[in-house]
C-alpha cells in the first residue's frame, strides 16, 4: 500500500485569519466586524496584492486609530482601481490630489489636525513605487526630514503598472517592462539602477521604517500596529506581485513574494532610527529561480545566454543575506 | 493706526489676522520676506494656532495647503515666478477640488533668462488654473485684499492669488493702515470647509472622473466662476463700508479729475482715451496721466482688480465706447501681445474701440511716466501700433532676421 505525504497546517497558526487562536492573537482579518477600509466592488485585477495589501494596511491602522483615520493617496492603480467617479471603494475618509505629492497632502492633513487639537485623529499617505521612490521622493524625503506624524505605505510592484508596465526605479535588473524590453543583447533593466528605499528611509533616521509582503500578513499587520503606536514619520514597504505587470499567474502573487523573500531578494527588516533592529530570517531557502521563473518578464534569463544574468541575482542574493544576515548563521 | 510697514511685512501681518491654521513656507524672491515675517509670528505666539511648515519645495508648499485645507483649515503659503510654475500641477489641483487656500503671488519674470524683477508673467501663466487672481495697486490694497481674498475664496470654494508686484510693493516700505485683529474678526466669517476629510463623516475626495462626467465637473466650475464675480464685488462693498477705504472690486475707477480711485467716477466717453492697466503701475499712470488731463488731453484711467474672474461687462462699462484703449502689459502671449490685451479684446469684442497693446516693464524694467505719457499722445495722434514695446531699445540688441536661425554649440 502507497501512502502520501499530505502537509498539513493547523489552522491558526501561520493561516491568515487566525480564528483557532486567542481573541487577543486574531488577525483583524478575522471579525466579523472587521473595517473593511477598501471595501468590495473595486476593480483590481485579479490576485492583485497591492488591494490585499492595502486591505490588511488600512483596517489596521483604522483599528488600531480607534477608527479615527484619514488617509492622503498617490495617483496610481491603487487609487484609479478604487474611485472612478461616482463610486469610491474607501471607508475611511479618503484624498487623492496627485502624483507625487501624497506625502505632503499627508502633511498638510496632519498640521491641520494639530492647529486644531484633533491628534487623536491618525494620519496614513499611501503610494506606490512610482509616486514613492521616483516622482514623489522629494516630497516622502520632506517628510520624513520635518518628522511629520505621518505613517507613509508604499506597496511596491517594482514600475508603472497603472500606465502599461513601464520602468520605474523600483524596477529590478533584467526585467522585462515597455521601457526596457529584452531585445538581442540588451536584457532588460540594466543592473546596477535602482534604488532601496527603505534604505533611502532609514538614513532619515526616523522612528520607524520596515519591510513587509503579502505573504505573511501577520507580518504586515503586526508592524502597521508597531507603526501605529508610534508618532513622527513612519514608512513601511511592502512587495505587492502584479500579475500584469510580472507576467504571473493571478494565483502566483503570494507565492512570489514568499519566494522573494525565501531567496533572499527581498529582506524583510525593521528598523528604529536608521538602526535595524529586526530581520526575518529565511525559514526554507528557495533558488532565486524560484522567484523568477513564473514571471514572464524574466522569461529571457531562462533561455539560453541567461546564465550569466542568473549567476548575478544569485549574488543580489547572497549580498542581502550577508548584509542582514537572513540565515542566522545556520547557513 | 498708519504706519510705515514694508509690503510683505503689511501683507504678513494682515494675514496672520486673518488666522490661517496652516501656513507653509518655501523661500524665493521676491515673497520670501513674507514668510519670513510669518514664521517669526508663528514663534513670537502672534500667530496663534497655527501650524508654520516648512517645506521642500513650492510642489510640496501647494501640497501641504491642499491637505490642510481639505482636514478643514484655512491654509496660506506665498509664492512668485518659478516658484508658481513649479507648484503649477497642485494649482490646478486645489481649485479642481474647490478648496479655498489663498496664495500671494509677488509677481516676478519667468525664465530662461532667470530674472527675479518683476512683471507678470507668473500670474499670467496660471490664468486657466481655476483660481480668483486680484491684483493689488499699492501696499494698503496688497493688505486689503487678503482679508477679501479669504472671505470670497471660502464663500465661493475658489482659491484665490492676491497678486502684488515683487520688488515694486513687496519691498517697498509706505504708509499704511492694516486692518486690526478685532476688525478682521468681525468681518471674516470663520472658516466653514465646504467639504472636509472627517472622521465622523467620511467622505472620498478626489475621485477619477471620466469621459462621461468630466465635462460637467468643469462646466460646474465655470458656473461657480460665473458667481465669482458677483461675490467679489459684493465682499469689496462690505470691505468699503467696515473700514472706509476701496479694496478689490473687479475694476478700479478713477476720477477724471484728480485721477484718485473713486468708485462713483464716471464712465469714460467715446471721445476719450482710456489706459487700462493692472498692478503698481497703476500708480505710474495716475502720476503720468495728471499733466496730461491738466492740458486737456482726453485721457482716462481704468484698473482692473480682478483679472480672473474677467469683469468684461464691467469694464466694457467703465470704458464707455472710449475711442482708444490703451493696455499697459506686463505679460507678453509671445507672438500675438500683451496678455490683459487678449481679454480687454474679448471684453471689447464687436465695439468700435481702438485696442493698442503696449507691452511695459518686463523683468523689471522702470516704465517711465514720460513713456507712458509718449504713448498716449501718439495713439492720439494716430501714431501708436496695435502692438508696442515700450522703451524698446533696439540699437544694441541683435535683432536677427525673420526666419534666421543658427546652431550655437
Amino acid at each position: 500500500m502507497t501512502t502520501v505525504h499530505i502537509p498539513f497546517l493547523q489552522t491558526g497558526t501561520l493561516a491568515v485569519g487566525g480564528r483557532l487562536l486567542t481573541e487577543e492573537e486574531r488577525s483583524v482579518q478575522s471579525h466579523a466586524d472587521r473595517p473593511s477600509s477598501l471595501t468590495k466592488g473595486h476593480r483590481a485585477c485579479q490576485g492583485c496584492a497591492e488591494a490585499l495589501a492595502a486591505r490588511w494596511v488600512m483596517d489596521t491602522a483604522v483599528e488600531a486609530a480607534g477608527g479615527k483615520l484619514v488617509v492622503a493617496n498617490a495617483t496610481g492603480c491603487l487609487e484609479v482601481f478604487s474611485t472612478l467617479y461616482p463610486e469610491s471603494a474607501w471607508k475611511p475618509p479618503w484624498i487623492h490630489s496627485l502624483f507625487a505629492n501624497a506625502a505632503a497632502v499627508a502633511t498638510g492633513i496632519a498640521a491641520s489636525l494639530h492647529a486644531q487639537g484633533r491628534d487623536d485623529v491618525r494620519v496614513l499617505a499611501q503610494g506606490g513605487d512610482g509616486g514613492t521612490v521616483d516622482i514623489g521622493l522629494a516630497a516622502v524625503s520632506g517628510m520624513f526630514e520635518r518628522n511629520d506624524d505621518v505613517l507613509y505605505v508604499c506597496y511596491d510592484n517594482q514600475g508603472y503598472m497603472n500606465t502599461g508596465v513601464q520602468r520605474s526605479s523600483a524596477t529590478p535588473a533584467t526585467a522585462r517592462t515597455a521601457t526596457t524590453p529584452a531585445v538581442g543583447r540588451h536584457p532588460g533593466q540594466a543592473f546596477g539602477q535602482g534604488k532601496s528605499m527603505v534604505k533611502i528611509a532609514m538614513a532619515h533616521e526616523i522612528p520607524y521604517v520596515a519591510s513587509a509582503t503579502p505573504a505573511d500578513l501577520r507580518d504586515l499587520e503586526a508592524k502597521v500596529r508597531i507603526a501605529m503606536s508610534i508618532r513622527g514619520a513612519r514608512y513601511l514597504h511592502v512587495l505587492v506581485p502584479c500579475p500584469l505587470g510580472w507576467g504571473s499567474a493571478s494565483s502566483a502573487s503570494i507565492a512570489l513574494a514568499r519566494a522573494a523573500v525565501q531567496s533572499g531578494i527581498f529582506p524583510v527588516v525593521e528598523a528604529r532610527a536608521g538602526e535595524l533592529t529586526g530581520v526575518e530570517r529565511i525559514r526554507e531557502r528557495v533558488d532565486v529561480s524560484e522567484y523568477l521563473r513564473p514571471q514572464a518578464r524574466f522569461a529571457h534569463l531562462f533561455k539560453p545566454g541567461g546564465e550569466d544574468a542568473l549567476e548575478r541575482w544569485r549574488a543580489l542574493a547572497e549580498a542581502n543575506i550577508r548584509r542582514y544576515d537572513l540565515l542566522g548563521g545556520a547557513r | 493706526m498708519r504706519e510705515v510697514l514694508e509690503g510683505s511685512q503689511a501683507v504678513a501681518r494682515t494675514v496672520a489676522r486673518c488666522r490661517p491654521g496652516v501656513v507653509c513656507a518655501y523661500p524665493i524672491s521676491p515673497q520670501t520676506h513674507i514668510v519670513e515675517a510669518l514664521s517669526v509670528m508663528a514663534r513670537t505666539g502672534e500667530l496663534a494656532d497655527c501650524e508654520y511648515v516648512n517645506v521642500e519645495s513650492e510642489f510640496s508648499a501647494m501640497s501641504v495647503a491642499i491637505g490642510a485645507s481639505a482636514a478643514g483649515s484655512r491654509a496660506y503659503t506665498a509664492t512668485a515666478s518659478q516658484g508658481l510654475l513649479y507648484m503649477a500641477e497642485a494649482v490646478y489641483n486645489a481649485a479642481g477640488m474647490g478648496l479655498p487656500i489663498v496664495m500671494t503671488v509677488a509677481n516676478r519674470a519667468v525664465g530662461a533668462p532667470i530674472n527675479i524683477w518683476n512683471d507678470h508673467s507668473d500670474a499670467m501663466a496660471m490664468r486657466d488654473a481655476g483660481w480668483l487672481q486680484l491684483f493689488a495697486a499699492d501696499n494698503q490694497e496688497a493688505a486689503d485684499l487678503h482679508v477679501i481674498a479669504f472671505a470670497a475664496a471660502e464663500e465661493l470654494g475658489i482659491p484665490a492669488m492676491v497678486c502684488m508686484d515683487g520688488f515694486v510693493l513687496t519691498h517697498a516700505s509706505d504708509v499704511v493702515e492694516l486692518a486690526t485683529a478685532d476688525q478682521i474678526d468681525a468681518f471674516l466669517p470663520p472658516y466653514r470647509p465646504q467639504q472636509v476629510l472627517d472622521v465622523d463623516h467620511p467622505t472620498t475626495i478626489g475621485t477619477m472622473a471620466g469621459p462621461e462626467s468630466f465635462t460637467e465637473t468643469r462646466y460646474l466650475q465655470h458656473l461657480r466662476f460665473l458667481d465669482a464675480a458677483d461675490v467679489i464685488a459684493a465682499w469689496s462693498d462690505r470691505f468699503r463700508a467696515a473700514f472706509g477705504r476701496e479694496a478689490g472690486g473687479l475694476i478700479a475707477r478713477y476720477s477724471p479729475d484728480t485721477l484718485d480711485r473713486d468708485a462713483q467716477a464716471p464712465p469714460a466717453s467715446s471721445t476719450d482715451l482710456t489706459v487700462v492697466a493692472m498692478g503698481s503701475v497703476v500708480g505710474t499712470l495716475q502720476a503720468a496721466l495728471a499733466p496730461l488731463r491738466a492740458e486737456g488731453v482726453p485721457v482716462r484711467l481704468v484698473g482692473v482688480s480682478s483679472f480672473r474672474p474677467f469683469p468684461e461687462a464691467a469694464l466694457r462699462d467703465a470704458l464707455g465706447g472710449s475711442r482708444h484703449v490703451l493696455v499697459v502689459d506686463r505679460a507678453l502671449e509671445l507672438g500675438a501681445g500683451g496678455v490683459l490685451t487678449g481679454s480687454v479684446g474679448r471684453a471689447l469684442a464687436g465695439t468700435r474701440s481702438r485696442i493698442h497693446s503696449v507691452v511695459a516693464g518686463l523683468g523689471g524694467r522702470p516704465i517711465l511716466e514720460a513713456s507712458l505719457q509718449d504713448a498716449v499722445r501718439r495713439a492720439l495722434a494716430g501714431d501708436l501700433g496695435a502692438l508696442e514695446f515700450l522703451d524698446l531699445k533696439t540699437g544694441g540688441v541683435p535683432v536677427p532676421a525673420a526666419g534666421a536661425s543658427e546652431v550655437t554649440r
